[in-house]
């Protein structure tokens, strides 16, 4: 089961988002994580999906993502930039030595703070966003939310 | 520019697309477009008594005349009932615009009186579908609709207009073209894999042509004919196919699959090179995947890209129109594919045929439903005949026996198997054609929209229905028997039926009700001289089963054959 990144581009109108799941529940398929938004100045959506699954059921995600009427493109790259953003609340309380230094590392920062908690911010590719979670955990996180994957193709 | 309210729309748009007949059931979200229905002239309205039956009429109309069939019905329950329909004519690639009216756009949500997500039921079961938000959109989304229902792989499309939008009143220019930036099918194939593919043609020993749906929707059947003729090689008909070639032609395999005969399947199994045109490889058809055509390199030409390499991996995949790829594959045919070639081929499919022709033991102490659907052909004698099924035994009999010979002339729900698709589909096929409609049916299924008998008296459509009665679910019962111990659980109908023949007249037809040969003759041949529907039922062999038959699961080439 491989971990497959696709990048659909849809038109920006209602529905469309559901047809696209629609598909993947339809057939079982699975989605690991899912981001939209739409594309600046058209009228288009970038829709990111990450999923996972064996070369034929992917061939045939594609087939019948193309089939859908809304759907323009779709970017299956060998090689995708792809990010992610996980927002992690730790309680003020806590022993928080050495946060400056895992900040540091991820790219993290301090998106938020009162007098009870931080809200930190990091983005970086999924498998570095589950260590940063995993580093995050001795701080006894109080709620930790991430987003799924954003995704680029690095060529045209 | 014109204003107009949005039913006025619609109508419009029915016009501009020709449309010559729409089957519907109003209700109050639909009341403002049933208004204007009432009002005009250029098509005409037919009530049905059910929504699922309104859908499967305007199937059976679309499936017998090649055009677009059209059905309108209210929001909630109205709708709800017409998604067997749709989901029938989807599975067989049938198109349909639906238009369903909606609660106003104020109420969606807020689960008014008959609301429904009905864009959320249909969405896996439509080509495409539309929710109408503005009535600026209406008339593109009406052009649009007619558009993707019948260009590249045809397929139902629905349109849900809330009360509000049919009764806006805005400006109406119904669009001559339309150009959908992200719906492009494509028509033509890659002429370097036509090339190759003529060339594997020319080199195999033992081709096949598998031949489906598509190929009588795309419009294909005259060029399949032709290339049969001229290159010798067999060719093979799914259930959707049947009519394609003519039923006496020596090189048309008949049907294949779990009720296909045995040198069809055999010859599926030894072939060296199929080459399936607009054929889906159903597992109804394939058999036990692993075996199935395990020496044959494969050949898919077909519309829908995602029905390439679905289930079989095709080694010569090529997009396209199945006609327009046979136009650009002829020329090269006729240089190369030489017919004695396949001579061999051709004489060891027929010392199969002679090994296990299809055949039944006929009695003439009991109907068999073979010699009926024989005998029915041989009695209504014309090519043009309209042939309806609904789903069971029955529709396995008249695949095997009734001599197809023009392309449209059986309608039958291949994908989806919807019992009750055969009364309602004969009405819709009774607008389409003048020619005789002859719809056989289970006992069974009859009852599953026998409502409709009113809308065919109302009508004046003298469809013929032969029911061919085995006081069972017929083809339930076949599994029971062979695969359940004879366990006959809930389908054995004895004594649990109502009287056909009262029924028939109860709504206005004719009713007979036969047992013997004679009998059916007679009554067949008064039927067909009637300008009334008619029941005629028959009285068949309680336990006549299907064969050849390859159980689910099995390999094609083991076939139990009695
Ligand atoms: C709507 C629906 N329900 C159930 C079935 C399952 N089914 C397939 S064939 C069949 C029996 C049909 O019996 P009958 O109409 O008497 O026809 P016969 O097989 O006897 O010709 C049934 C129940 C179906 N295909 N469609």
């Amino acid at each position: 089961m491989d971990r497959r990144l696709i990048s659909v581009i849809v038109l920006n109108e209602h529905g469309v988002l559901s047809r696209i799941v629609g598909l993947f529940s339809g057939r079982g398929y699975n989605i690991d994580s899912l981001t939209v938004a739409p594309i600046p100045e058209s009228e288009f959506s970038r829709v990111s999906i990450v999923t996972s699954g064996d070369e034929r059921a992917f061939e045939q995600i594609i087939k019948q993502l193309y089939k859908l009427i809304p759907v323009y493109k779709i970017i299956e790259a060998d090689e995708f930039v792809d990010k992610e953003l996980v927002l992690v609340k730790i309680p003020l309380a806590e022993n928080l030595s050495g946060l400056d230094a895992v900040l540091k590392s991820y790219n993290g920062s301090i998106a938020n703070s009162d007098d009870k908690h931080l809200i930190i911010m990091a983005s970086d590719d999924s498998v570095r966003i589950d260590n940063f979670i995993k580093t995050m955990k001795k701080y006894s996180p109080t709620d930790i939310v991430r987003s799924g994957s954003v995704i680029i193709e690095v060529r045209e | 520019m014109a204003k107009l309210n949005g039913s006025q729309m619609i109508m419009q748009a029915l016009k501009a697309e020709g449309v010559e007949v729409v089957f519907g059931y109003p209700g109050g979200a639909a009341l403002n477009i049933f208004d204007e229905t009432y009002k005009q002239k250029d098509f005409k309205v037919v009530l049905t008594r059910h929504e699922q039956a309104c859908a499967h009429a305007a199937d059976g109309y679309a499936r017998a005349s090649g055009k677009v069939g059209v059905c309108i019905v209210t929001s909630g329950p109205g709708f709800t009932n017409t998604i067997t329909g749709i989901a029938t004519a989807y599975m067989d690639s049938i198109p349909l615009v639906i238009i369903s009216g909606q609660v106003a756009n104020s109420l969606i949500g807020t689960d008014a009186f008959q609301e429904i997500d009905a864009i959320g039921i249909s969405r896996p079961c439509v080509k495409h579908n539309f929710l109408v938000k503005t009535i600026e959109e209406l008339p593109r989304v009406l052009k649009e609709a007619f558009y993707i229902a019948r260009s590249g792989r045809p397929g139902p499309v629905h349109i849900d207009i809330p009360k509000d939008i049919s009764a806006a009143i805005g400006d109406f220019e119904y669009p001559d073209e339309i150009s959908i930036k992200t719906y492009k099918p494509t028509y033509k194939g890659n002429a370097k894999q036509i090339k190759k593919i003529v060339e594997l043609i020319s080199e195999s020993k033992k081709p096949l042509l598998y031949l489906g749906g598509g190929v009588i929707s795309s419009g294909a059947s005259d060029l399949v004919r032709e290339l049969v003729e001229f290159s010798g090689i067999p060719a093979l008909e799914t259930l959707m196919a049947l009519g394609v070639l003519r039923s006496d032609d020596e090189l048309n395999l008949a049907m294949v699959g779990m009720h296909g005969k045995y040198a069809t399947n055999m010859a599926m199994s030894e072939s060296d090179l199929i080459i399936a045109l607009g054929a889906r490889f159903d597992d109804r058809v394939t058999g036990k995947l692993s075996e199935f055509a395990k020496s044959a390199k494969i050949v898919h030409v077909d519309i829908d890209p995602s029905s390439i390499s679905k289930i079989v991996t095709a080694d010569y995949p090529v997009v396209g129109d199945v006609k327009t790829v046979l136009e650009d594959m002829m020329p090269r045919i006729k240089e190369l594919v030489k017919k004695e070639n396949y001579k061999e081929w051709r004489e060891s499919i027929k010392r199969y045929n002679s090994i296990h022709p299809l055949k039944f033991e006929d009695s003439d102490d009991v109907l068999k439903p073979q010699w009926v659907i024989k005998e029915s052909a041989k009695i209504v004698n014309s090519d043009d005949a309209i042939i309806v099924t609904d789903v069971g035994q029955h529709q396995m009999w008249v695949a095997q026996f009734y001599p197809f010979n023009k392309p449209r002339t059986l309608l039958t729900s291949g994908g989806l198997g919807t019992m009750g698709y055969g009364l309602p589909a004969a009405l819709g096929a009774g607008f389409a054609s003048s020619s005789h409609v002859i719809n056989f049916n289970g006992d069974g299924g009859f009852l599953m929209n026998v409502q409709e008998l009113q809308t065919l008296a109302e009508n004046d459509i003298p469809v013929i229905t032969i029911i061919l009665n085995n006081r069972f679910l017929g083809m339930v019962r076949q599994w029971q028997t062979l695969f359940y111990d004879e366990r006959y659980s809930s389908t054995d109908l004895d004594n649990k039926q109502p009287d056909f023949v009262k029924l028939a007249e109860a709504f206005g037809g004719f009713g007979y009700r036969v047992n013997t040969k004679d009998e059916f003759r007679n009554a067949l041949k008064f039927a067909l001289s009637q300008k009334k529907f008619s029941i005629i039922d028959v009285r068949v062999d309680r336990f006549e089963n299907v064969v050849p038959m390859v159980p689910a699961g099995g390999a094609l080439y083991n076939m139990i054959l009695k």
